[in-house]
């Protein structure tokens, strides 16, 4: 009797503790997230706006972005799923080979490591001042090489056409983190079964195909997910190289409702925006989850 | 005949090595080169490899023409600031929610995960709006205040993972001794997760040394802009003259650099944690 008092003291005493040790967080999850969140939706049916009277407008927004009366909202949907669909396969890939050959037996891998990550630190606001110099048509590096070379020139951010593929080049740049995750999954492969594929005669490809690249499933997975999700909500580079533009072939999805918001001060309706940047995103997220099953391997399972 | 294929694919290996270095490691040569040529050579046809004369002068220009110091001081009592609130709370509630059975732990470590899924563009206008009926806009408050709430659920997920590893007996016997949570927070925990810690402080320095958004947004007077907004304040008023662009873009990336020189291991070890344990 006497020590199961004891107990549910105990227990009173953590449930306090561990409530007032969480607190600091349970307070930015409601002030910073939860609140938010549901403030947001509310505004997305109004047509608020700092500098006007505003009322509830129901569905209008919404309609009105889907029907297309906005000319911008399916730009800056189209330019997003573009830059997503083009960038973060090239950056997987990209990471993927670059971790591959890392994990051969290389002279030099800390340094090769830390060359390729040392670019992902760097402030987006710098990175785009460099990257557009590099691409600055009239003098710029890239431009001056491929003269050299005896190649046609090109516009980079400058051009509609390119600007996109320029951004998800820039992009490439900054896969350096990526490219130490799958680095970290790899050294994890258990080094029995890569002798077993030894064993059996087959070689490097053989090692890739039915060990390294199953293990590595849970890693490309996790990746692809978060590549997903920061690909959609892309700004700084939009906003410091062309601020949308040529001609708004740059104009992502969240520096237009950025600009919807704080230049032309509907905050409402960027509400929607933002309310159907979140579905997006849910939406692909759910998907992605449901097929993983075919895919991804799971050890143990 | 095998012995020349792998001679040949390990050339291969670090010819693409060389190369994909190369690729990450020109673009900031050449900023540096850039920084420190004139405004003549810096336009040459074809492009002079490296400037006949050191011209550091371009850097006091930087300083006369904008006041990177003080965008320098703003920057650094923000970072400093919101990283002594993120590793503060941050490790408290990783605490909480890790080493004490309480009720509520996992609805609420599964509401702070799930808030990591939330893109910042649908909570950017409430808090915003939150912050200007308060009428703490334009100040640096915004920008320092959520470091204090939890700092993130991603830095809290990370010291969780470390804390989770630390064997209970631990704290049992530190509770047999009459300890209480706060003197086995401080006492045991912190200690033996001091690089964890440092994993988290970095991270989140780096975060908002880089952050270009919430300084966008909250600050409106020039005379608190960070180094990040600072040089795109540059950049719209200096847009030819590239030489001052990249001198002030290396300005931006001194202590980027300094961090990363010092910290590589942690940032490796905790992104590492991120992916592979995520």
């Amino acid at each position: 009797m006497k020590t199961k008092m004891k107990m549910s003291k105990k227990e009173r005493r953590d449930n306090i503790a561990g409530f007032l040790f969480s607190l600091p967080c349970i307070l930015g999850f409601i002030f910073f997230a939860a609140l938010p969140m549901a403030v947001s939706l509310i505004m997305s049916f109004s047509n608020y706006s700092i500098i006007k009277e505003s009322n509830f407008v129901g569905l209008e927004n919404y309609i009105r972005l889907f029907s297309g009366l906005d000319i911008y909202f399916y730009k800056s949907l189209f330019v997003t799923i573009l830059y997503v669909a083009l960038s973060v396969p090239s950056s997987l890939i990209f990471a993927f080979s670059i971790a591959t050959l890392l994990n051969q037996n290389v002279k030099g891998k800390g340094i090769f490591r830390t060359v390729f990550y040392l670019p992902s630190i760097i402030p987006v606001v710098a990175m785009s001042a460099i990257w557009m110099w590099i691409f600055n048509p009239d003098v710029g590096l890239a431009n001056s090489i491929l003269k050299q070379l005896g190649m046609p020139t090109n516009m980079w951010l400058s051009s509609e056409d390119t600007v996109i593929p320029t951004l998800v080049f820039m992009n490439l740049w900054t896969t350096g983190s990526t490219m130490v995750i799958f680095l970290a999954g790899m050294q994890d492969v258990p080094r029995q079964l890569l002798e077993a594929v030894d064993i059996d005669g087959g070689g490097g490809w053989k090692k890739m195909r039915h060990v390294i690249i199953p293990l590595m499933t849970p890693t490309i997975f996790y990746n692809l997910v978060m590549g997903i999700i920061n690909g959609f909500q892309v700004f700084t580079q939009a906003y410091v190289t062309t601020q949308g533009g040529p001609n708004n072939a740059s104009l992502f999805y969240v520096y237009y409702l950025y600009r919807e918001a704080f230049s032309f001060m509907r905050m409402g309706n960027s509400c929607s925006i933002a309310w159907i940047l979140f579905m997006i995103i849910m939406i692909l997220t759910i998907i992605l989850f449901k097929y993983q099953k075919k895919w991804v391997y799971y050890g143990g399972e | 005949m095998a012995k020349v294929k792998r001679v040949m694919g390990k050339l291969l290996t670090y010819t693409i090595l060389i190369m994909g270095s190369l690729f990450c490691i020109v673009p900031l040569l050449w900023m540096v080169r850039s920084s420190v040529m004139t405004s003549v050579e810096i336009f040459m046809i074809p492009p002079k490899l490296l400037p006949d004369k050191l011209m550091i002068s371009n850097y006091n220009d930087v300083f006369r023409v904008l006041p990177f110091f003080r965008y320098y001081r703003n920057s650094i009592i923000i970072a400093g600031l919101s990283v002594l609130g993120t590793a503060i709370t941050s490790s408290l509630c990783a605490y909480g929610l890790s080493r004490i059975r309480w009720k509520g732990r996992n609805v609420i470590f599964a509401c702070i995960m799930g808030s990591m899924m939330l893109p910042f563009a649908v909570t950017l206008i409430p808090t915003f709006l939150m912050w200007r009926t308060l009428r703490i806009t334009d100040s640096f408050i915004p920008l320092i205040a959520p470091a204090w709430f939890g700092g993130g659920a991603f830095y809290i997920f990370l010291l969780r993972q470390f804390y989770l590893g630390i064997p209970r007996d631990f704290d049992e016997a530190a509770f047999i001794d009459g300890a209480n949570h706060l003197e086995v927070f401080t006492r045991i925990v912190m200690p033996i997760t001091k690089p964890a810690l440092a994993v988290v402080s970095l991270f989140s320095f780096l975060n908002i040394w880089n952050d270009f958004l919430g300084p966008l947004v909250y600050l409106n007077s020039e005379e608190k802009y960070t180094v990040a907004l600072g040089l795109q304040l540059f950049s719209g008023v200096y847009r030819a003259e590239w030489h001052l662009m990249m001198a002030a873009a290396c300005l931006v990336l001194i202590p980027v650099i300094i961090v990363f020189a010092f910290g590589q291991r942690y940032l490796i070890e905790g992104i590492t944690m991120s992916g592979v344990k995520g």
